[in-house]
């Protein structure tokens, strides 16, 4: 009998991977687009999907706190739950400074975002050409970091799924 | 040459006729003053100023009816806040600014409207069309220098400002805003 996260957490979870890998390669290629009406619409969708993902990722982070990830199989090696650990931590902290990174780099550059066409998010700082250099490149490694990080955990996942035949990646998998 | 004080005196009143005939334009304080256009691009409020644009307004207080006003701005001078947006801005499609390199705005007639505010019609022209326009003007004294205020809906499309692709209105918005704020002293 596995053991499953709660149904909800399996929601959150691929929710805001499908939202992630949509905002992350829309990213990629609106950046590299030459300027046209749809880059631009490119550029508001990838900001409304990292506005999603960042009130996901509260929202997630709210019920993990309150309720346990199922156990880890007894056979696991210490270091690879510390390990383990280490890497949700370090997605979940990217889940936040991704958007966030985003959301101010558009503000440094005199965009305030409005979510769907419609509600104005708060400017919280002025547009500011000095800043703006900074943001994008924190925004851009952050992301490649992001990347790294998705990468090892997918390869991780498939590594317990399809090598050591546990029930890990069935854990966070809905009911067949 | 000599100078009598007869020249001096016909010198003098020279000056100060000539002062009284053709009120010298105010002078504009370039540092302070500012014109720019707001665009909603997906909704989103952008303003973008000129960097180079000059603007002459010959304004008396005790006399509205002779004031005169012109601007002239180099349409390739605008700032949207992206290098590559203010290149393509600068294109056919925008302001052909090779061909275009102008806009220009030549009152016709200035009306007063209540205190401290003035109607202001004139010509308008952008990417060689011209149109008759009009709108409130506001005119306050700030540190002793004169603080001319005012915003000009217009329709982008109506100048062709924005071709091709860009003329799909749901990106960006036919309407746009232009403002200025012109401070000016003696």
């Amino acid at each position: 009998m596995v053991q499953r996260y709660t149904t909800t957490a399996i929601v959150f979870h691929w929710l805001v991977a499908l939202l992630i890998i949509g905002a992350f390669s829309m990213g990629l290629v609106m950046t590299e687009m030459s300027l046209s009406p749809t880059k631009l619409q490119y550029y508001s969708w990838h900001k409304w999907a990292g506005v999603t993902i960042l009130g996901l990722a509260t929202l997630r982070l709210l019920w993990r706190l309150g309720h346990r990830a199922p156990p880890y199989p007894a056979s696991l090696p210490a270091w690879q739950k510390f390990s383990a650990n280490l890497l949700h931590g370090l997605l979940y902290v990217l889940m936040f400074a991704v958007p966030v990174s985003g959301y101010f780099y558009t503000l440094s550059a005199g965009y305030p975002v409005l979510y769907f066409g419609l509600f104005e998010l708060p400017v919280l700082i002025e547009k500011n050409e000095e800043l703006k250099p900074v943001l994008q490149a924190v925004h851009f490694w952050l992301n490649m970091t992001l990347a790294n990080a998705v990468g090892l955990h997918i390869a991780a996942a498939l590594k317990h799924h399809f090598i050591d035949r546990d029930d890990v990646l069935r854990r966070m998998l809905p009911k067949a | 040459m000599k100078f009598t004080s007869g020249t001096m005196l016909a010198a003098l009143l020279g000056v100060t006729l000539g002062a009284a005939a053709v009120a010298a334009p105010l002078k504009t304080d370039p540092a302070k003053s500012r014109v720019s256009v707001v665009f909603k691009q997906m909704n989103v409020p952008v303003e973008a100023p000129f960097k180079k644009f000059t603007a002459s307004i010959d304004y008396d207080a005790g006399k509205p009816d002779l004031a005169k006003a012109s601007v002239e701005i180099d349409t390739a001078s605008v700032d949207v806040g992206e290098a590559e947006m203010n290149k393509e801005a600068a294109k056919k499609d925008w302001f052909n600014s090779a061909q275009y390199p102008k806009a220009t705005f030549v009152s016709s007639a200035i009306k007063p409207a209540g205190a401290g505010k003035l109607t202001v019609s004139g010509k308008l022209s952008i990417k060689g069309k011209s149109t008759d326009v009009s709108f409130p003007l506001t005119v306050k004294t700030e540190a002793g220098k004169q603080v001319f205020e005012g915003a000009l809906p217009i329709r982008r499309l109506s100048y062709n400002i924005g071709e091709g692709d860009w003329k799909d209105t749901s990106i960006l918005a036919d309407e746009v805003v232009i403002k200025f704020r012109v401070t000016a002293g003696q």
